[in-house]
């Protein structure tokens, strides 16, 4: 078990990957030469060649779709966007054909497709470059959405993702690249899609979160134990689609409290369906209605003085806690 | 001869262009001259065809317009619902095409898809039930007229959004040339579909890959209601792929020797070059859009009966089959019998086979829900399913 960084991870999983399977390749802009936008796929190209880690022109319609095509093929591509924001050109490709030809064909063709990058704000790079389209990815039958927030979990679900018979998104976070923990050295380290992890266990409160709204509310956590004697449990969700519902209603039942947070927008968001499903599944257990933090419901700022406001920080999703007790 | 339909023009002029737009007027205007010059039937890709072979190019023809017509009278009896976007008119194009194909030579085609089923040796039973959305379909009811798929027949759909197969195709050519096969994918598409943006990137990274996919632009001269001269610049629309550097070329699709030909020439160029091609074939559609289309709106009737009484593919390709000396009229009989025999029998097979049941609603989305002995994904994958 080694110590390295999230970015360090996902190289890992792309390098373990493609030499295990020759179907699989990695494509995108800027991965091979310019060794990743984000430096994810260095040393790459001299480790497995250009057939295998490829560079596109900036032209996202053109290579998701030529993805989607040879995946129904039966390659494995790994579609790097330099950011999910970039998505949005290449939506039809996505949306259209990758998540609905094996419906559309009665389960004749699979599409084994990983589309993956960084989809958060918090970067100061305004409104296109922020998007964080879990939600929307989600409300599609046919995709698979994943928001890896360890080190770990990028290798060990980045690889799931590849081996995965059908498309799965992998969204990562540039603000944590950085983020070193132990990670596994086993080529075959996998974290099964769809299964949450409490990372820190409590019994008066259950933080429910994704993505780096993960990290935050374990800072938060540490406040309400530290300064205010809650105890508070955190669960990290991992996987938006499939979903782990039975931890959330675990975790629900164990505290009867619990406050969501997301770095999503609130509209239609992901913990909008969570709050759904809690009071379905688990009303009764509930000694307070449920809170929610996610981002400002604005389109995302530039100035990092907006955008530490718009992006869910301790002292906002604090303040909602303490709402709960 | 402006104004109409498009014609075989390889050296637009600005005037004539211009003259398009000055006279909405339809019906005055002469009827396109669209007389095939060259006699294809000796040319390197037909030279050898038997009598049997150019007969049963005919009959695949002449079943895909069957088929139709039938499936037709079915949507008006109201037993097919939502789109139909016939093909007729044009089946000398998939017919000849995709008789050209061997073993790795693949095809994707946009919404106006059954012509392609159908010429890749779909049967019309499974179609006929998709259409009529019962399980016995070749989607099993669940795509539909415009997402026929046979990946057993290197037919990869049926693709409902224009343009949105162009990147398809790519893929497909990508995967054949990264497995060192020495094939190709023949990507369908309609004149509408080459103001798509995709299709450009495509065309840019076909050429800079070298990538052996041929686009054919099926131009029937609308893209839906919108007449080529209102909605494109430039003439001839294969001169985009000049751009890329991608060969490009313009023929008369309703003649099937010439579209076997012109097929034949951008495979080689795929198969020894691992290049490109960006082909117009010109054909016409009789019926609208879709069922639904009022059609009289953009076109007229004369002009359609034109295309009928001059252009169409099916009599042209019958007249020189028995000038040839190559079929007998017994055998257009027989041939014509025996396609409507099987359309009809389709449709009975289609209306007398069960509709999906509610529980498949929930099939075929993922293929780890479809094979859970070998699933290794946990948690919930759908949030409301039938009760």
């Amino acid at each position: 078990m080694a110590i390295i960084t999230y970015r360090e991870a996902l190289n890992q999983a792309l390098s373990e990957e493609i030499e295990r399977d020759k179907n699989v390749v990695l494509l995108g802009e800027e991965v091979a030469q310019f060794k990743g936008s984000y430096k994810v796929s260095e040393g790459m190209l001299e480790k497995f060649g250009a057939d295998r880690v490829i560079d596109t022109p900036i032209s996202e319609a053109a290579f998701s779709g030529l993805a989607v095509g040879a995946a129904m093929m039966g390659m494995r591509p790994v579609v790097e966007f330099m950011f999910w924001s970039f998505c949005y050109v290449a939506f039809d490709q996505i949306f259209n054909n990758a998540a609905s030809v094996r419906y559309m064909s009665g389960g004749l063709i699979n599409v084994p497709i990983v589309f993956r990058g960084p989809a958060n704000g918090g970067t100061n790079v305004g409104a296109t470059h922020s998007h964080t389209p879990e939600n929307f990815a989600a409300n599609t039958p046919g995709l698979k959405v994943i928001c890896p927030a360890t080190p770990a979990d990028a290798k060990g679900m980045l690889k799931a993702a590849i081996r995965d018979n059908d498309p799965v998104c992998v969204m990562e976070n540039t603000i944590l690249y950085n983020m070193k923990d132990e990670v596994p050295d086993d080529p075959d380290f996998i974290i099964p899609l769809g299964k949450a992890n409490i990372l820190k266990e409590g019994n008066d409160m259950s933080i429910i979160a994704h993505g780096k709204a993960v990290h935050t509310s374990l800072e938060v956590a540490q406040t309400l134990e530290e300064k205010h004697n809650v105890s508070v449990e955190v669960l990290d969700l991992r996987s938006i689609r499939p979903l782990d519902v039975d931890a959330i209603i675990k975790t629900v039942k164990k505290t009867n409290r619990v406050l969501l947070v997301e770095e999503n927008k609130p509209f239609c968001g992901v913990d909008a369906q969570i709050a759904f499903l809690i009071q379905d599944q688990a009303f009764d257990y509930l000694d307070a209605p449920i809170k929610r933090v996610s981002a400002i419901d604005a389109p995302q700022a530039y100035s990092k003085a907006l955008e530490n406001v718009q992006i869910p920080a301790h002292d906002r999703i604090l303040a909602k806690a303490m709402e709960l007790i | 001869m402006e104004g109409l339909h498009h014609d075989t023009i390889l050296e637009p002029s600005a005037t004539d262009s211009a003259k398009k737009k000055e006279d909405p007027n339809l019906e005055e205007k002469a009827l396109p001259n669209q007389e095939s010059t060259e006699d294809f039937s000796t040319s390197s890709a037909n030279q050898s065809l038997s009598a049997e072979e150019k007969v049963d190019l005919y009959e695949k023809m002449l079943r895909i317009r069957r088929f139709e017509e039938r499936s037709l009278r079915s949507y008006q009896q109201g037993h097919i619902g939502g789109f139909l976007h016939l093909y007729i008119g044009q089946e000398a194009v998939a017919v000849g095409s995709v008789s050209m194909l061997g073993e790795d030579d693949h095809v994707i085609t946009a919404y106006r898809d059954h012509g392609h089923a159908l010429a890749v040796g779909m049967d019309f039973d499974e179609c006929m039930a998709e259409l009529y959305g019962k399980k016995t379909g070749c989607s099993k009811g669940k795509g539909g007229s415009m997402h026929f798929f046979a990946p057993d027949k290197n037919y990869w759909g049926g693709h409902g959004i224009v343009g949105g197969q162009t990147p398809l195709g790519l893929g497909i050519a990508f995967a054949l040339k990264y497995n060192k096969k020495k094939g190709s994918c023949l990507c369908f598409m309609g004149d509408g579909a080459t103001n798509q943006g995709p299709f450009y990137e495509s065309l840019n990274l076909a050429s800079l890959w070298n990538l052996p996919v041929v686009y054919i632009i099926e131009n029937n001269g609308y893209s839906m209601g919108t007449a080529e001269s209102r909605h494109s610049a430039g003439d001839p629309l294969a001169r985009r792929g000049d751009a890329f550097d991608i060969d490009w070329s313009v023929s008369n699709g309703h003649d099937i020797y010439e579209v076997r030909q012109t097929i034949s020439d951008a495979l080689a160029s795929a198969h020894e070059n691992c290049r490109p091609s960006v082909l117009e074939i010109v054909t016409y559609r009789y019926r609208g859009h879709s069922v639904a289309d009022p059609d009289q709106t953009y076109r007229s009737k004369e002009e359609i009966e034109e295309y009928k009484t001059n252009k169409d593919p099916l009599n042209l390709f019958r007249e020189k089959l028995i000038k040839e000396g190559n079929i007998t009229e017994d055998q257009i009989k027989t041939i014509d019998n025996r396609a409507k025999g099987d359309a009809d029998a389709s449709a009975e097979f289609a209306d007398a086979s069960p509709y999906p049941d509610p529980s498949e609603l929930m099939d075929d989305i993922y293929w780890e829900t479809d094979n859970p002995e070998e699933k290794t994904s946990q948690g919930t994958m759908f949030f409301e399913t039938p009760a």
